[in-house]
């Protein structure tokens, strides 16, 4: 079994995170009623004697101690982790998996990137050398930050640098929040812009996800549970926005819907590593069935159900709803519509209740309507995972790699043209030292690039019309 | 004689443990429908093929098991152990902590080469428990990356330390419509790979039982663990004993070596496809009655239309009238409509065997011309019934029957070559462009030699 590690960065990344930490632990409650430490737990927790003081040796079998996230929490201002230190999760990270700073990175990737990067870069890599430490196998590391601001942006893919480096056969993959058009940080298209340059170099996979996309999804659910018709039979702790985790918040702050479907987002991502099923899915099978050119590896996601009704429906039905829902477009994590795009590949992990046929059955079904590249067109990834999520009997994650991401990265370069080309705020970027305005144009440049690729796989739908023809064999 | 299982990758580990639930539930059930002396044969012979015997009494399965991760080794051998009829040897597993990512390359170059002591010391102690070891039974898939990357690198290894055994590599192929993106690939480079090392390839399609399970088995709901049954089913009809020679007097006592010698005649020729029939229902054999001439009237028919199982046979297809030119075609492309065999072993099991007729079978016409007809078709008889079924009647066939699917895997995985897809996740770990059009080229030639027949 292996280990991953969560790297938080910045204020999104870290609310994301804490999210994420209070769902695992729900959901691996529910699944592991004798509180024994087993192999599930030891991917994302450490079990620690706590009554040596500082740091006690990690107990790999038996009861759990202590729990301590295999996490390092990164904020360049203590607002964020100070809150969840004081909160509920307390217990479950370590003071010396932090490292906070006081003044912020003001929204500015350059501060993020090269200031605080260039100070912390010895105190961040002996951390993550700590946390590796702690692991038997670790696989995979986890990097949540937005790409808007300063820290998660700048700081945040520093340190997608510095794993590549230190730890080059650990995958990285990296869940970044989008702005979105209406995003009150002005400078939000530089600092995205300058961040996608380093995700299209350094990450193995990415997950992009857009705040107005989430934000749908919970408007989506709050209509259906208040709607009344059926809203008295829908389940609290199956929704995927519900915060009904191990803690009780007293009351649920505001970004906490939209960030615990990401948090489930990550959960059934790495269910089938961490449970078992009759035909698994490791992380590693991701990149390597997703990606079939390094660069392009940002896979669109969607998550069904939203939540569960509580009385029954034909379990059939309500499968073929399941699949048919993960394709739509208000279910994507971005700004996307997967269907009327080109399919690159596709991933499907089902939790649950779920056998083959039902998969084939859907896939069968759904294939007619969706568009395959030339060279891939039966290319479906499977998964099946025994164990549900809370509250569920069955759940899907759908991961495409599909040229619908295009507009999205589009967008985000014409909005970052219209700042730069009147040089706005340019200047609060070149007075950090190691920027230059050759920093700007690479990474436009690379933007283009990856846009350029994705505009001509769509052109040509991916390879020649016929079949290329075959070696022949003398007889 | 004794064979030595090695299971590899999840889908090895789970058939595996299915075919050894298989054969002990035959064993075990009282449907014989012979003498108890027969009975006692039959169970003993079996035993000692594929079991050794424990202080605890619970019979141990040899197998070896082997996979890079330790989820599915774990359930595997715990649910053996629960069923209390028999057993995995506690130390006849490795694993290792990460998986092979569905990574061809990475199974073969890396964790074969890293492994190889490890596992071959587990394959030896397994051998050496063996009275006579009578050769290597390996089960994989060859969509993921341990079972068709490690595989094929640990067939490799057998050959080279075992040179005079018989090795049959049960391959699975995996559904048409993926489990994984990157199967034609790894199907590509584990038969061109095994095609070197092994002596017969013995090839079971996801998409052929699943069909069995919903239409003959009338299952809605097919998971995984039905498909393997069924699967363990048909190899059992294969491998449980039976008697070889006319006479009947003793169990065949080198069950893979009798298969190799009537079926393997060219090692060009090492696809070799199962057809067993009755399939149902358990609840309705009761209800049903089988004739032997009916059962072997629709395996001829399978075997010539090239049909998957017993619904759904087209009975228009007629072998070539002897005279005529035979509609053999040279181009790759020609679907063909009969399925030409080399050679074929027909295993009858059951209910007076001795009165079926299976002159049928020999039919010239069935063959290609480079073998006398008595030597092309082989039949194996038992009275002893087979797990429930009255009768039953196994085909094994060196034949056309694999020309497709190995045609459409080689086709596909060209097509997504020529774009270079993915390709950069094989290059990473060792196997290069080359190495890629020397398999796509030994398929090619075995897809020209069976087209050809």
């Amino acid at each position: 079994m292996t280990q991953s590690v969560v790297v938080q960065v910045g204020q999104c990344g870290n609310q994301v995170g804490c999210r994420f930490w209070d769902l695992a632990l729900r959901e691996h409650a529910a699944v592991n009623k004798k509180g024994i430490y087993d192999e599930a737990l030891s991917s994302f927790f450490r079990n620690v004697d706590t009554r040596s003081a500082g740091d006690g040796p990690d107990i790999y079998k038996g009861k759990i101690c202590s729990l301590k996230a295999r996490a390092l929490l990164i904020d360049m201002e203590e607002g964020v982790v100070n809150e969840i230190l004081q909160g509920p999760l307390r217990d479950v990270f370590d003071s010396k998996q932090l490292i906070t700073d006081v003044s912020g990175s003001g929204n500015n990737w350059a501060v993020g990137h090269k200031i605080y990067g260039c100070q912390y870069r010895e105190n961040i890599v002996e951390k993550l050398r700590k946390t590796a430490e702690h692991c038997d196998c670790l696989q995979c590391f986890f990097i949540i930050h937005s790409m808007g601001g300063g820290t998660g942006s700048g700081l945040g893919t520093l340190i997608l640098n510095l794993l590549e480096d230190e730890f080059p056969e650990v995958y990285r993959f990296v869940t970044a929040v989008y702005p979105s058009g209406e995003d009150d940080v002005i400078t939000s298209p530089y600092n995205s812009v300058l961040a996608m340059k380093e995700l299209n170099e350094h990450a193995d996979c990415v997950l992009p996800i857009e705040n107005e996309s989430l934000f749908d999804i919970v408007n989506k659910i709050h209509q259906m549970v208040n709607s009344g018709k059926l809203g008295s039979t829908v389940k609290q702790n199956s929704l995927v926005t519900s915060s009904a985790g191990i803690t009780k918040a007293i009351q649920e702050k505001p970004f906490d819907a939209m960030n615990n479907i990401v948090a489930n987002l990550l959960l059934n991502l790495t269910s089938s590593a961490r449970f078992e099923g009759s035909l698994n899915m490791d992380l590693n099978e991701i990149s390597m069935n997703l990606v079939p050119f390094p660069r392009l590896h940002y896979l669109v996601s969607s998550l069904t159900p939203l939540y569960t009704l509580a009385d029954v429906n034909v379990l059939s039905r309500r499968l073929d709803q399941m699949f048919s829902d993960a394709f739509s477009r208000d279910h994507q994590l971005i700004q996307a519509d997967p269907k009327h795009s080109l399919y690159l590949a596709c991933a499907l992990l089902v939790r649950g209740n779920v056998q083959i046929s039902d998969l084939r059955r859907n896939i069968e079904r759904l294939k007619p309507s969706l568009h395959f590249v030339s060279w891939n067109q039966e290319g479906w990834k499977t998964g099946l995972c025994s164990v549900p999520p809370v509250g569920h009997s069955h759940s899907l994650l759908a991961l495409a790699n599909n040229t619908c991401v295009k507009p999205t990265f589009m967008e985000l370069r014409d909005r970052f043209m219209r700042l730069y080309k009147k040089k706005a705020h340019l200047h609060h970027y070149l007075q950090v030292d190691g920027m230059e305005q050759s920093c700007f144009s690479e990474a436009v440049s690379s933007l283009s690039d990856l846009i350029e690729e994705y505009n001509e796989l769509d052109a040509t739908k991916g390879g020649p019309r016929t079949d290329p023809s075959r070696l022949k064999i003398a007889v | 004689m004794s064979i030595v299982t090695v299971q590899l990758g999840q889908c090895g580990n789970q058939i595996g443990r299915e075919v050894f639930n298989a054969i002990c539930s035959d064993v075990h059930g009282t449907h014989g429908l012979c003498s108890k002396k027969e009975n006692e044969s039959y169970h003993d012979a079996c035993k000692e093929r594929f079991f050794i015997e424990a202080e605890s009494g619970v019979p141990v399965a040899r197998a070896v098991l082997v996979d890079m991760e330790p989820k599915v080794i774990s359930q595997t051998l715990s649910i053996a152990a629960k069923s209390g009829y028999w057993k995995y040897d506690d130390h006849s597993h490795f694993c290792q902590k990460q998986g092979s990512g569905n990574n061809w390359a990475n199974g073969y170059t890396v964790h074969g080469p890293r492994h190889k002591e490890v596992i071959m010391n587990l394959v030896q102690k397994e051998a050496e428990k063996c009275d006579r070891l009578g050769g290597f039974f390996t089960i994989m898939s060859m969509a993921g990356g341990t079972g068709s990357g490690l595989g094929a690198f640990v067939t490799q290894c057998l050959r080279d330390a075992f040179p005079s055994s018989f090795i049959l590599n049960h391959v699975i192929w995996p559904y048409g419509t993926g489990e994984v993106i990157v199967q034609n690939y790894n199907s590509v480079l584990t038969l061109s790979h095994l095609y070197q090392s092994s002596d017969a390839l013995l090839v079971h399609e996801n998409d052929v039982i699943h069909k069995i399970c919903a239409q003959l088995m009338h299952m809605k709901q097919i998971s995984f663990k039905d498909v393997n049954q069924v699967i363990a089913h048909q190899l059992g009809s294969v491998f449980q004993p039976t008697y070889t020679a006319e006479d009947g007097l003793h169990y065949s006592r080198n069950p893979l070596g009798d298969l190799m010698e009537t079926l393997v005649p060219h090692p060009e020729f090492k696809m070799l496809g199962l057809r067993n029939i009755p399939q149902m229902p358990e609840n309705s054999l009761a209800y049903s009655t089988f004739s032997w001439p009916g059962l072997i009237k629709h395996l001829r028919q399978m075997l010539i239309a090239n049909a998957k199982m017993e619904e759904g046979i087209d009975w228009q297809v007629q072998p070539p009238r002897p005279g005529s030119s035979i509609p053999s075609s040279h181009s790759t492309n020609k679907l063909l409509h009969f399925n030409t065999s080399i050679a074929n072993l027909v295993i009858l099991r059951g209910k007076d065997t001795h009165s079926a007729d299976l002159g049928s079978f020999r039919d010239p016409s069935l063959y290609t011309s480079w073998l006398n007809p008595q030597d092309a078709f082989s039949a194996w008889k038992t009275p002893r019934a087979f797990n429930k079924y009255e009768k039953s009647a196994s085909l094994v066939s060196n034949s056309q029957f694999l020309l497709k699917p190995l045609d459409n895997v080689v086709r596909k995985a060209w097509n997504m070559f020529a774009s270079k897809a993915y390709v950069h996740q094989y290059t990473k770990y060792g196997i290069e462009e080359e190495d890629f059009l020397d398999s796509f080229t030994a398929l090619e030639q075995v897809i020209s030699s069976y087209t050809i027949l």
